[in-house]
């Protein structure tokens, strides 16, 4: 089997009824899918399946076999974020940070889908099964509406990690 | 050990590699038996994935409309068939759900533990829909309630039919948690073609069921007569039993004002 993900294609080794999400953490060591639920219903896992959004932990990836994928690392880097991306930092819309892949994701979709500008209710149709336990969701919403109309700025004091930082792993963590 | 799994190209090979269904598991969209398997609650000797079997698609043939049966529940939402389905559709489970779910594996799901499956069967079952499938004995067609209450098992579902006049009338009412993923809790479906009306409920048990007593005396009370409510995590079967037939009025209601 094989997959391309954010633009690489590679040959999978797992077996076939192996979750999409479980190819890419375990291993293609694509982590930002995250392992929520597992079960289809908290949304964190999504990624673009040739550019529909999809939920890995609910697809063998016998299933995506010659597939492109995208997820949130093929989205923007640290220095250029994407329209989403830099909407959700602007608006505080991620706290623990647990859902935003997967809110991303189906967000970028959703954008790209309707071609300009969202509204509200299409915002809730589209994140509906995506489940945030920290923000409230009214941020979420906010800066996928900012995102669609254009409304971002320029990110330019981001955070970001020197390289040479110590990485902190914990071995069987979820992140 | 590793099941074996199997990718059929065409819906003969499907049928064919299905046999009699013995040992094997077939997997459509994967939505309910992907987390089955994570969980370790199934473990599969053979896989049979349809996804690249070419069973998936809606086509109209003369006055039939016929659904594949790997045709995502997205399609039902928006495609051409009748509203009564389409609308069904729009509830089950999430806009990234439906992509991946199919019609197929909504009518062969087996009975959930926590919640009630099928959400599309009330409405097929109103339509009057046909289900055309493979295994043992060769290839049948059957009304889709005949298909829900017999046993299931050993059939590969290929297709449903839906005549395109099926309904002059439909009426619709639910009650759903108030939830994304909006389990159901009694969904009512009817339609009426050439003054026959047809009845049936789902979210309330195993699975859907047609409702003979109200279609015969068109009493709301009389559902309690058809179905045997269930209590699970969603509602009591109680609070089903209460609902039933004010859901049922509100359908008959709907069908008489449309
Ligand atoms: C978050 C979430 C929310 C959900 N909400 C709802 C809801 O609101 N309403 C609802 O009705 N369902 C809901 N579901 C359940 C499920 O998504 C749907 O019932 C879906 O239509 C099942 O289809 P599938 O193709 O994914 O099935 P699969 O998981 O592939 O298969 C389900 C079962 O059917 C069998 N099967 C599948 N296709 C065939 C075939 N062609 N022939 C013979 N056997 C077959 C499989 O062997 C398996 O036993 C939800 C699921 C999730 C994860
Ligand atoms: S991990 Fe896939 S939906 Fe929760
Ligand atoms: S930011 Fe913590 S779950 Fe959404």
């Amino acid at each position: 089997m094989r997959l391309t993900v954010n633009g690489i294609e590679s040959e999978i080794s797992s077996p076939p009824l192996t979750p999409l999400l479980h190819v890419l953490r375990d291993e293609l060591d694509v982590t930002s899918p995250k392992a929520g639920c597992q079960q289809g219903g908290c949304g964190t896992c999504t990624v673009l399946v040739d550019g529909e959004p999809r939920r890995s932990c609910l697809t063998p990836v016998a299933a995506v076999d010659g597939a492109s994928i995208t997820t949130l690392e093929g989205v923007g880097e640290p220095e250029r974020l994407s329209p989403v991306q830099a909407a959700f930092y602007e608006k505080y819309a991620a706290q623990c940070g647990f859902c935003t892949p997967g809110m991303i994701m189906a967000a970028t979709a959703l954008i790209d889908r309707k071609g300009g500008p969202v509204e509200r209710d299409e915002v809730l149709e589209a994140l509906g099964g995506h489940y945030c336990r920290c923000t409230g969701y009214v941020k979420i919403v906010d800066a996928v509406m900012a995102a669609s109309r254009g409304e971002v700025g320029d990110v330019q004091d981001l955070p970001v990690s020197e390289a040479g930082e110590p990485s902190v792993e914990v071995h069987g963590s979820p992140a | 050990m590793a099941p074996q799994v199997l990718i059929p190209q065409s819906a003969d090979e499907a049928a064919t590699l299905y046999g009699d269904g013995e040992g094997i598991t077939v997997f459509a969209g994967g939505t309910i038996l992907m987390p089955e398997l994570a969980s370790g609650r199934i473990r599969p000797e053979r896989a049979l994935l349809l996804h690249a079997s070419g069973l998936s698609g809606i086509r109209s043939d003369g006055g039939v409309i016929r659904i594949g049966a790997m045709t995502p529940v997205a399609a039902l939402v928006d495609g051409p068939v009748p509203w009564l389905l389409s609308i069904y559709a729009t509830h089950v489970a999430d806009y990234e759900v439906r992509q991946s779910a199919t019609i197929g594996g909504n009518i062969c799901a087996p009975p959930g533990r926590e919640s009630q499956r099928g959400d599309l069967g009330a409405a097929l079952i109103a339509l009057g829909a046909r289900v055309r499938s493979a295994g043992k004995g060769g290839e049948r067609t059957e009304a889709v309630e005949d298909f829900l209450s017999g046993d299931r098992s050993g059939r590969l579902v290929l297709e449903i039919e839906i005549d395109v006049d099926a309904a002059r009338k439909s009426g619709a009412s639910g009650k759903r948690r108030k939830h994304a993923h909006s389990y159901a809790i009694a969904n009512v479906a009817i339609a009426e073609r050439d003054g026959e009306l047809r009845v049936a409920v789902a979210g309330v048990g195993p699975t859907a069921v047609r409702c003979r007593s109200v279609e015969a005396s068109r009493d709301p009370q009389d559902v309690l007569e058809d179905v045997d409510p269930v209590d699970d995590a969603v509602a009591t079967a109680e609070y089903r039993r209460q609902i039933l037939p004010l859901l049922v009025r509100e359908a008959l209601d709907r069908l008489e004002t449309e």
